[in-house]
């Protein structure tokens, strides 16, 4: 059971490339890409963790308990920012690629010529 | 390339990344494990440095705080490319609903979804607000807050209709207010350099009671003003998604 937050990364990431691979709606691609991309956060939190520690804070417990590493919960959070960056680009990528083009099959659209 | 091709190709490298991850993990220390030194050493001297309890706030905030510059305008830039891409065509017109088709009624937003839009959206304001100005002390800060605030024009979006919504939000009034956010963020960073001192050096009174609301200096304001650009920054993307929906139409008017 070591390494099983591991195991689930993994997982995550394998089942959301997956829904990318083998889409056939741009908007359920950026869901599968928000999945793929959600398993980072599974795994900067695992790598920080330390049994029986508190969260890195200390308004309510004393100075010096052990607590887990707050530089890969910095980390994660640039990754929320970072994905919804992302995810609103491409959102309003496929809206633009719908309009042009009608449809947001990725088949269709990459059969398309500009 | 057929569906069935690319899901081979894709099953071989999926198998490929799956052995490689397997013999990576062989490596690492297990879960619960973390070999530290840098999270320890951080744990043990944030508080008597900052006067911040929140560490994650003060790592973001203060030591990674440069970092944090650059991620803050990957947001603005995010919001300034969706302005871009999703701006009004030239053989596009802008047009509600209603004028599109005077005769039919829109249908009207129910009383349920209303009612509780209009009672969440005092609690969304002061929970946002609440989190963007604790990031020193409790797990909360500019980015978390700056998103729930935008949540409270979403909510006022849903009460009432999208020009609701823009009355609310003026396009101009929250560029200004995204503009303030990432800018005062930067300023408080060359301000230091003003006096002497290295690049977003924690250059205000630090206070004198640890998690104390005053307390932290430059961390608490720098939180504040990512608050700012946050909120305005999801306030315009939502904006301009919406207004792709509802207004822009094919065609010239």
């Amino acid at each position: 059971m070591q390494y099983f937050p591991f195991i689930v990364v993994v997982w995550i990431l394998g089942v959301g490339l997956y829904g990318v691979v083998t889409s056939r709606h741009l908007i359920h691609q950026i869901i599968c890409l928000i999945v793929v991309q959600s398993s980072t956060y599974v795994l900067l939190l695992g790598v920080g963790y330390v049994t029986g520690a508190v969260a890195p804070y200390f308004y309510d417990v004393p100075l010096h308990t052990p607590a887990v590493d707050p530089i890969v919960q910095a980390l994660a959070l640039t990754d929320v920012v970072v994905e919804a960056a992302v995810t609103a680009l491409l959102l309003a990528f496929a809206i633009q690629a719908h309009k042009k083009f009608g449809t947001l099959d990725p088949a269709e659209l990459a059969s398309l010529k500009g | 390339m057929t569906p069935t091709q690319r899901r081979w190709i894709f099953l071989a490298g999926a198998a490929g990344l799956i052995a490689f991850y397997l013999w990576g993990l062989s490596g690492l220390p297990g879960f619960g494990h973390y070999p530290g030194p840098y999270g320890f050493i951080i744990n043990r001297i944030a508080v008597g440095q900052t006067n911040a309890t929140g560490v994650v706030s003060t790592v973001n905030f203060d030591y990674r705080g440069f970092d944090t510059v650059g991620e803050e305008f990957i947001l603005f830039a995010a919001a300034a490319g969706v302005a871009t891409v999703l701006r009004r065509l030239r053989h596009e017109r802008e047009q509600s609903a209603t004028d599109e088709a005077a005769g039919r009624d829109v249908p009207a937003t129910s009383g349920a979804v209303r009612m509780v839009a209009l009672l969440f959206t005092g609690p969304v304001v002061v929970m946002g607000w609440w989190l963007a100005s604790h990031a020193q002390t409790n797990p909360s800060g500019g980015f978390q807050g700056g998103v729930v605030l935008a949540t409270a024009f979403v909510l006022i979006y849903l009460s009432g209709e999208f020009l609701v919504f823009k009355k609310f939000s003026p396009v101009d009034l929250t560029d200004v207010v995204e503009a303030v956010g990432a800018g005062g963020f930067a300023a408080i960073g060359v301000s230091a350099v003003a006096m002497g001192l290295p690049y977003l050096t924690d250059f205000l009174p630090l206070g004198t009671v640890p998690g104390a609301v005053s307390s932290s200096g430059t961390i608490a304001l720098i939180s504040f003003f990512v608050g700012l650009e946050v909120a305005a920054a999801f306030i315009l993307i939502i904006g301009e998604l919406l207004e792709q929906t509802l207004l822009i139409r094919q065609g010239a008017s």
